[in-house]
């Protein structure tokens, strides 16, 4: 025999409620409270109401295209209620759920689907960067901010979100290797949604798990049910307290799924199947958290009705706020760009008469 | 949008369609043409590209050959260039300009220097489809109009049509041409104009201007989407219109024999004119004919700036306003 095995790996996988919402680990949830699971509750009818809201105000041409998260709310809320404050996030454009819950107004994100930059003015005390849009790019970013927290001696993450898709680019691994050379503070979340665009997962890379490459990187990389926001919460504090204390980076794939289309620009149909579509629609969230909350007895279709009236006026609200919003003054093509302006830029300012 | 036709006298048997079905024709003459022409990149298989590009290709070709890739600019750039040494042509479609940036150093350190680096014994015969510009409302980094950086690079030929008729033929004789060609497409003519092609196999040749509007007073060089709008503000001038259709290398008699003729020019692009490909027409003019300038050669371009998304988009584009703002200027210089 004369290859000798000297390394293999074990990917863990981490699900707490199954499929059809009952405990699949009781002892584990049994630890979340009745109150929590309460506030996880009204994050994810938050987060599907808005995005409801979203794409009928798409087709009705009110915002312009939109790339909506549905299916995507427990991975995206069960990770966001995992974060302090103090923690620095790098998501994606479908992560709108994520910026919701760590506070960005609902009035911003309608202006940033307008097409209307200011959207993504992050408030002060928010360290959330604005959506990256090139896929994959913004990995490096929170290598980077984690090396930056580590230089200061601060008990701080920096977590980056991104796709199945965006696994494949090479800055993922560029940023998976920094970050595991310098032990950094950082947690890398893949929404594994199966689909990047009109590409299945299969298809995407050869390997079985998008969670075993962080071993290659010196670190480990987990997989957790994405439609188990318990699950999801769980292995986000885990690899957040891990990194706060020193024990460096984690990778976790979040197994989820894109209900919708990848964006109003597009039609799945082209590409996927009914029955898959069936198949994932069964594990949906929200309907698995709701059976989770009647198991523990503290849902009913009052409770649900009551805090999802108290949102959608909420959401209302800054509806009516975003489209109230002036437009953008011309000059704000320019003026950002950098802290003073060009002689150049002054001129193209007078010439185009942005000024007034 | 006006449409612009070739005055070319054609034949054969026309269709009236959009850039996008013309692109799509043409790459399935290539296809058809010569089996060593894949197509690759990401979504330009079962969803046949974001813009419908290559739509049905798959079906008819198989999936060898319209190669449905993973999410990786620059592994899709890099294993083209790899494709192209050993004897294929790949036409790689980059969903969108701003997203080749990933790979500008498979564009920059190999695709274009190769034939210099081996001295002609590996060469690099490959098609680089993107689209460009603003109009479309797009997200963040979906509207870019980068050209005049790769037109900065030597070894790369930048191509931008301005109709399904030159869209069609400019893209036969990119994947005819043995060096590499960036081929840019106007994002917001995709559909916005419909024009008769022929069905049958032509090209257009690469390097060529068209005059597409006589004159004798000013010259006006543009390309791509702004072609129209600068065609438009010419109304009330003997403006002499040039499409540039290739970038680079430009077609220089044409352009000097337009500026002998009228002393006066007017370059229109979208991109910032920074650096842009104006700055360099310009320099070309003043150095081969300033002679018979009689004003200043003027740009109208777009700021510096980032390129905007969907609310401040149409203001970051020249207008037809503007344009003819800087024509006036030229013409009372
Ligand atoms: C560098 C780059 N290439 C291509 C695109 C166009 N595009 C936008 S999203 C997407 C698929 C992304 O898939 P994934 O990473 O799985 O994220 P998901 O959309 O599923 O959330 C593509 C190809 C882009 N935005 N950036
Ligand atoms: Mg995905």
């Amino acid at each position: 025999m004369p290859y000798k095995t000297i390394k293999t790996i074990n990917v863990r996988h981490l699900q707490i409620l199954d499929e059809s919402g009952h405990a699949a680990d009781p002892a584990e949830a049994s630890a979340f409270s009745d109150d929590q699971l309460k506030a996880f509750f009204k994050a994810l009818l938050q987060l599907r109401i808005y995005n409801d809201l979203a794409l009928s105000l798409q087709r009705e041409g009110r915002i312009g295209t939109y790339p909506s998260y549905y299916g995507q709310e427990a991975a995206q809320a069960g990770s966001a209620l995992a974060m302090e404050k103090a923690d620095w996030l790098f998501p994606t454009f479908r992560e709108t759920g994520v910026y919701l819950l760590m506070g960005l107004p609902a009035t911003n994100l309608f202006r940033y689907w307008l097409g209307d930059e200011r959207g993504m003015k992050i408030p002060e005390g928010i360290n959330v960067m604005p959506m990256s849009v090139p896929v994959g790019s913004h990995i490096p970013h929170a290598t980077g901010a984690a090396m930056a927290m580590k230089y200061k001696k601060r008990k701080e993450a920096a977590v980056a979100y991104f796709g199945d898709g965006a696994s494949s680019r090479g800055d993922f691994h560029e940023a998976l290797n920094m970050a595991g050379v310098y032990k950094a503070p950082a947690v890398f979340i893949c929404m594994n949604n199966q689909w990047a665009i009109s590409l299945p997962r299969s298809a995407q890379c050869a390997g079985d798990t998008i969670a075993q490459r962080a071993f290659s990187y010196g670190f480990e990389g987990l997989q957790v049910d994405g439609n188990d926001m318990l699950a999801v919460y769980k292995a986000t504090k885990d690899a957040l307290d891990k990194a706060k204390s020193g024990g460096g980076p984690t990778l976790i794939e979040c197994i989820t799924y894109r209900l919708g289309n990848h964006t109003t620009a597009d039609d799945a149909k082209r590409y996927r199947s009914e029955a898959e579509l069936a198949k994932w629609m069964g594990r949906e969230p929200l309907k698995r958290f709701r059976a989770y909350m009647k198991d523990r007895g503290i849902w009913n279709e009052d409770y649900e009705k009551e805090v999802s009236a108290g949102i959608r006026a909420d959401i209302d609200k800054a509806i009516k706020e975003a489209e109230a919003t002036a437009p953008p003054e011309l000059k704000e093509i320019i003026l950002n760009t950098n802290a003073e302006q060009t002689a150049r830029q002054v001129r193209e300012l007078e010439e185009n008469g942005w000024l007034k | 949008m006006a449409e612009v036709d070739s005055k070319k006298a054609v034949t054969s048997p026309r269709l009236k369609v959009t850039m996008v079905k013309a692109l799509n024709m043409a790459l399935d003459e290539q296809l058809a043409a010569d089996e060593d022409v894949l197509l690759m990149g990401e979504d330009v298989g079962l969803d046949g590209g974001v813009f419908r590009v290559s739509d049905g290709l798959l079906a008819k070709y198989g999936k060898e050959r319209i190669i449905d890739t993973p999410l990786a600019e620059l592994g899709i750039l890099g294993a083209a260039f790899g494709m192209s040494v050993y004897g294929l042509k790949p036409i790689v479609e980059i969903q969108f300009m701003a997203f080749i940036y990933e790979a500008i150093e498979q564009v920059f350190s190999h695709i274009t220097r190769t034939r210099s680096r081996s001295r002609g014994r590996f060469t690099c015969n490959m098609v680089i489809r993107t689209p460009y510009g603003l109009g479309i409302k797009g997200p963040e980094l979906h509207s870019d109009s980068t050209e005049a950086i790769f037109c900065h690079m030597p070894g790369l030929k930048v191509v931008v049509p301005s109709s399904p008729y030159n869209a069609k033929g400019l893209l036969a004789a990119a994947v005819a041409d043995p060096d590499p060609v960036l081929f840019v497409e106007p994002a917001r003519l995709y559909r916005g104009l419909k024009a008769h092609v022929p069905e049958e196999p032509y090209t257009v040749p690469l390097s060529k201007a068209e005059i597409i509007q006589e004159g004798s007073e000013l010259t006006v060089i543009a390309w791509g989407s702004m072609l129209h709008k600068a065609l438009e503000a010419t109304e009330g001038y003997g403006a002499e219109v040039i499409d540039l259709l290739t970038l680079k290398p430009f077609d220089e008699d044409t352009i000097l024999n337009s500026v002998k003729k009228t002393g006066r020019v007017v370059i229109v692009h979208e991109a910032t004119g920074f650096c842009g490909l104006g700055a360099e027409i310009s320099a070309f003019i003043g150095e081969h004919s300033i002679l018979h300038l009689k004003a200043p050669v003027l740009r109208c371009t777009g700021p510096d700036a980032v390129v905007p998304m969907a609310l401040l988009e149409k203001y970051y584009m020249p207008s037809v306003e503007r344009i003819a703002r800087t024509y006036k200027k030229v013409m009372e210089f």
